[in-house]
């Protein structure tokens, strides 16, 4: 695999992105699944528009990030945005973002169960 | 998906395949997926951590990019780093559709030092981590399995055995010179084989599922 640089050394182009903010909505996870409610709006930024393009289904954050070529943080302060105006959902991972939230045995039986049937 | 890949006739594949599911080349997950999932895979330079990923994953590895620009440098621990240095971190990743609800993505993360100080705000919640050994660069394991010790995350140690590799040291050997403890499985694999990359997993969930089984019945 070619790696596709992200970071072209033009932190500008993603100060452009965000508006110039730099600090990101941590609720979203990596692996968040993200769904859109709605369909893009006249005047939408052409990021937030190809966000609900790709979120017809659910989403990872991580791979919103890929297919935008946007840092992970640049791409949870757009959701942020359509989160607030209620333009996506979020499913939020069960294991919380605290280390004390261990998975039980229910859960990993079912990951086992699925990885036995690959 | 860009065009950018080293293998025209996997990158033919991917097209056709994915051609029917949606019109931006992407495999969609189902509309019921609600859980995701993180496995991380850690391991030094060349040691097939895309490797493993590629070989388990239901869609061509993707990479992405973590950037830390000032609004994050009193997070770094290397102390040296002056205001308003930009680090970038890149991983790889792929995808495991377990059932209707459940989606496992695997993340192949770089060993080296400046990662690590990302773990807590990319890989919290990771259900645990696979540390990939290359025999012949074993120093580069030590850090990785100290600094998940460091962190708590349960993992199990997979050797990638290279073909091109003379010594074939045993896994009695290996696991002395890491300073591996026994209740850490420690498993041969070829990365580059969906069997044995799925058993790598199988062996790491089983590993998690011991574990809370112990702790659960602790408590």
């Amino acid at each position: 695999m070619t790696r596709r640089p992200v970071d072209t050394g033009a932190p500008d182009r993603l100060y452009t992105v965000t508006g110039g903010r730099s600090r990101a909505d941590d609720s979203f996870d990596l692996v968040t699944l993200v769904v859109a409610e709605c369909g893009p709006t006249a005047g939408m930024q052409s990021e937030h528009v190809r966000i609900l393009d790709l979120c017809r289904h659910p989403t990872a954050v991580v791979e919103l990030a890929a297919e935008l070529a946007l840092p992970i943080t640049v791409v949870r302060i757009l959701l942020g945005d359509l989160l607030a105006t209620g333009s996506i959902t979020a499913r939020h991972p069960r294991l919380g973002q605290t280390a004390a939230s261990h998975p039980d045995t229910a859960l990993l039986q079912e990951v086992l169960h699925g990885l036995r049937n690959l | 998906m860009d065009s950018a890949t080293s293998d025209p006739t996997a990158s033919a594949a991917t097209h056709t395949a994915a051609e029917a599911l949606a019109p931006s080349g992407r495999t969609p997950l189902t509309d019921a997926a609600e859980t995701g999932l993180k496995i991380v895979v850690v391991g030094g330079f060349g040691v097939g951590k895309t490797t493993l990923v590629r070989s388990v994953s239901e869609i061509r590895p993707l990479n992405t990019e973590e950037v830390m620009t000032q609004a994050g440098v009193g997070v770094d621990e290397t102390g040296s780093v002056t205001a308003k240095t930009t680090t970038t971190v890149a991983f790889d990743f792929g995808r495991i559709s377990l059932n209707e609800r459940m989606v496992l993505y695997l993340f192949g993360a770089p060993g080296q030092e400046r990662f690590w100080f990302l773990w807590d705000r990319l890989f919290s919640g990771t259900l645990g981590a696979v540390v990939l050994v290359d025999t012949r660069r074993m120093d580069d394991s030590w850090y990785a399995i100290d600094r998940l010790e460091h962190h708590r995350t349960p993992f199990v140690v997979a050797v990638n055995r290279f073909d091109d590799d003379t010594a074939r040291h045993s896994l009695d050997e290996i696991r002395l010179a890491l300073a591996l403890p026994d209740q850490v499985p420690l498993v041969d694999c070829d990365a580059r084989v969906r069997t044995s990359g799925k058993n790598v997993l199988v062996t790491l969930v089983d590993h998690l599922y011991k574990l809370a089984l112990a702790q659960e019945s602790a408590s």
